[in-house]
């Protein structure tokens, strides 16, 4: 199976960067995001409810939705927040998020991880000199991220592969079941800086030989 | 064909595409409400979350949309379309956007009605929820409420995009394929409303307060080619906060309220208000201007504290003090009122109107208020200008005879400075400057001042004449212009003067060496300079 992978690229200033972080992500997640399942007898289960925030950025002209889930946010600031200090102030970088299938193996392998969606969010950072440039600067983010939601769903409604609807003894290798109100897909999320001196040759290598592997 | 599916199939899939479109709508007007959606999320299912989704139903939302489908549900051919559109408090109105819910005849006889069609219609709701928030009516809508308020208008049938001006924009949020055809949701919106940023529009200093303008009723906004239904506002609240009646009771009223001003010279400050008697049946408080307004509450709110301004007029425009100011709205997209942040009691609220290219139903000659072309900003014109005209003090720097002043009839700071007769040196503030003055304006000398210097006499015109504080106090009487004339040549330091008179090039090179031995002898305390320096 082919994973599906997706880049997109944005130019923040160092004090967007988080926010503009969690509005891909969360966006992302709130489509990858279903309510808890309730199995019931004879294999049927039902579904809660998931239901959705909408949140303003403070540096940028922006307001994204994200699934009402407390936990859910607390982990994805965590991520973005490491992500964020690792990254210089000149510097580019990528969050990728990735969602992928359990693939329960004999002893003494252990469990694999099929990746059937990435998403890479490459970010190049800016530093401005003055008050007006960060204003222009607001707007314009907040129009490309307006812009990146659009991709977003764009992708998403293809409709393309999605891992099938698990039993109760398989749901776990398919969703997080972790959280108690809603239940997004299995994901993780990795990030990689690239330094200035553009360290860019290791960083290809390391993608192809992620690609490689995943398929 | 829906031979195909089976009975219950085809019962479900009919549930699905009208809970569907009911929840499309619901989205699509909340999110134009102008405040934050929150909903939570249950790991219980209720069982009346369509689409596991927590999406509030407006109960006077839902019956709107099911007033225009009329039992029907979107189909080839029949589409169900979301109007929104902005209404200023004149009754200018503009379509911002049309959400279109269509059905094409690509079929995916595959696939499975319960399950794949009902999670893929749920997925397509998150994007809508998403892209809500992205085209450029939500910025719009979260800060209507002063000058404007969003309007939206449900309708069934063929999709109607003219009013949107040229060069409107498209978005697809997504497509849902069933056996009984391609379920797409889409977004045509306006363009031009990319230009108006609020930056636009900010202005460098505050016009205090003349109200001069006079509204008229802007005759129900709408025109012969306009849906006679002008749309429902966007300003719900959850249902325990106020009655439904209410609700209902703002809907018939889509005028602007008539309020009248008194026409009057820019010196008096004086307005009426008047909310046209025909409006709400519940009084509301004008303070709290958070509150749902119905339309005509908004320009009775927004008149209180509105400030003068004006277009800068046309040919045809008569004065702005004889308040012609905005007439009777002209449909179809003439004009924009882009919203200054929320004002201030009382003070300072800055508003410029726009101009929006004009669609289909405009008639080119508009009133002297819309203008056709890009939009210009408002800049303050004659009321402001000719108050100022009204107690503008009398020059400052006009020149006038020392005969005609005497220092007892000036209340000036510097009246001791004021020609007398023939000064001599001794007075020449230059020579001797006095003791530092008291930093007051010379410019307070005021058609009645109050100066310390008391004055004995009250003429009826008081020519100031004004000198710069450290001007020579010469036989002739100075104006700023010779002033600047006669020192822009200074002459000469006199320690340069000395060099160059008393030393030829020739004595120069002849004390170089001089020069050089004594710099040599102190070579030590140079480098320790130096590497103080370092």
């Amino acid at each position: 199976m082919n994973c599906r992978s997706e880049v997109l690229e944005v130019t923040v200033e160092a004090r967007q960067v988080e926010e503009a972080m969690l509005a891909l992500l969360h966006t992302i997640l709130l489509h990858r995001s279903t309510g808890k399942f309730h199995y019931k007898k004879e294999g049927t289960y039902s579904i809660g409810t998931v239901g959705t925030q909408d949140i303003d950025c403070d540096f940028i002209d922006f307001t994204f939705v994200r699934v009402s889930s407390e936990e859910l946010d607390r982990v994805i600031r965590k991520a973005v927040s490491e992500f964020k200090d690792a990254l210089s102030s000149d510097g580019m970088g990528q969050i990728s998020l990735e969602f992928y299938q359990k693939k329960k193996s004999r002893w003494p392998f252990s469990d694999e991880c099929i990746p059937w969606e990435v998403w890479s969010i490459k970010v190049n950072m800016v530093n401005l000199a003055n008050e007006q440039e960060r204003q222009i600067c607001r707007e314009k983010v907040g129009e490309k991220l307006g812009d990146k939601v659009i991709n977003v769903v764009e992708v998403i409604n293809r409709h393309e592969y999605l891992p099938k609807m698990p039993t109760q003894s398989e749901v776990d290798n398919v969703f997080d079941t972790s959280l108690k109100d809603v239940q997004p897909y299995l994901y993780k999320i990795t990030y990689q800086i690239t330094d200035s001196l553009g360290t860019s040759v290791s960083t290809t290598m390391r993608r192809l030989i992620k690609d490689t592997l995943a398929l | 064909m829906d031979g195909d599916l089976s009975p219950q199939d085809k019962k479900d899939l009919d549930k699905f595409i009208k809970f569907f479109a009911l929840k499309t709508v619901q989205v699509i007007v909340q999110a134009r409400l102008g405040e934050k959606i929150c909903t939570r999320s249950s790991s219980s299912p209720t069982g009346s979350d369509w689409f596991n989704l927590a999406i509030k139903d407006i109960p006077e939302v839902t019956h709107e949309a099911k007033k225009a489908l009329a039992g029907q549900l979107p189909g080839i051919g029949r589409s169900m379309c979301v109007e929104i559109s902005l209404k200023t408090s004149e009754g200018d109105s503009m379509e911002l956007e049309t959400w279109c819910l269509e059905m094409n005849e690509k079929c995916d006889k595959d696939i499975k009605v319960s399950y794949t069609v009902y999670n893929r219609l749920s997925v397509l709701l998150k994007s809508l929820l998403a892209i809500t928030r992205v085209t450029p009516a939500y910025k719009l809508s979260r800060k209507q409420g002063h000058d404007y308020v969003i309007l939206y208008r449900i309708y069934f049938g063929e999709v109607q995009l003219g009013a949107l001006g040229e060069g409107f924009q498209t978005v697809r949020v997504g497509v849902v394929g069933t056996p009984v055809g391609t379920v797409t949701l889409s977004c045509a919106y306006r363009t031009n409303l990319a230009f108006m940023s609020s930056r636009q529009f900010e202005r460098s200093a505050p016009i205090m307060g003349i109200i001069v303008d006079h509204f008229v009723d802007a005759g129900g906004g709408g025109g012969s080619q306009r849906p006679v239904n002008m749309g429902q506002p966007c300003n719900y609240r959850a249902p325990d906060d106020e009655d439904g009646g209410a609700f209902a009771g703002v809907q018939d009223s889509q005028e602007v309220c008539t309020t009248s001003f008194s026409t009057s010279p820019p010196s008096q400050c004086v307005c009426t208000l008047s909310p046209s008697p025909s409006k709400l049946s519940k009084p509301l408080p004008l303070d709290s201007l958070q509150l749902p307004l119905a339309p005509g509450l908004v320009a009775h709110a927004l008149y209180a504290s509105r400030l003068s301004y004006q277009p800068a007029p046309t040919g045809g425009a008569a004065e702005f003090n004889t308040n012609q100011g905005f007439q009777a709205g002209k449909e179809g997209g003439g004009i924009v009122l882009v919203p200054a942040p929320p004002p201030p009691h009382g003070a300072d609220v800055q508003l410029t109107v726009e101009n929006a290219p004009d669609t289909t139903s405009s008639s080119g000659d508009e009133d002297g208020l819309l203008q056709s072309g890009e939009g210009r900003s408002v800049s303050p014109c004659d009321p402001v200008e000719s108050l100022n005209a009204f107690t503008r003090k009398v020059g400052a720097f006009v020149n006038k005879p020392s005969a005609q002043i005497t220092a007892a009839s000036l209340d000036l700071p510097f009246a001791a400075f004021a020609p007398r007769a023939l000064d001599s040196e001794e007075n020449d503030p230059m020579v001797n400057p006095p003791a530092s003055p008291p930093s007051q304006s010379p410019l307070q000398a005021s058609l009645h001042s109050q100066g310390s210097e008391g004055s004995g006499q009250q003429d009826d015109f008081v020519m100031v004449d004004f000198r710069p504080a450290f001007s020579k106090d010469d036989l002739l009487p100075m104006d700023l212009g010779t002033f600047y004339r006669e020192f822009q040549n200074p002459p000469q330091l006199a320690s340069l003067s000395l060099h160059t008179s008393s030393q030829s090039m020739a004595d120069d090179l002849d004390s170089l060496p001089e020069k050089l031995r004594v710099y040599e002898k102190n070579i030590d305390e140079f480098d320790a300079f130096v590497e103080m320096l370092q």
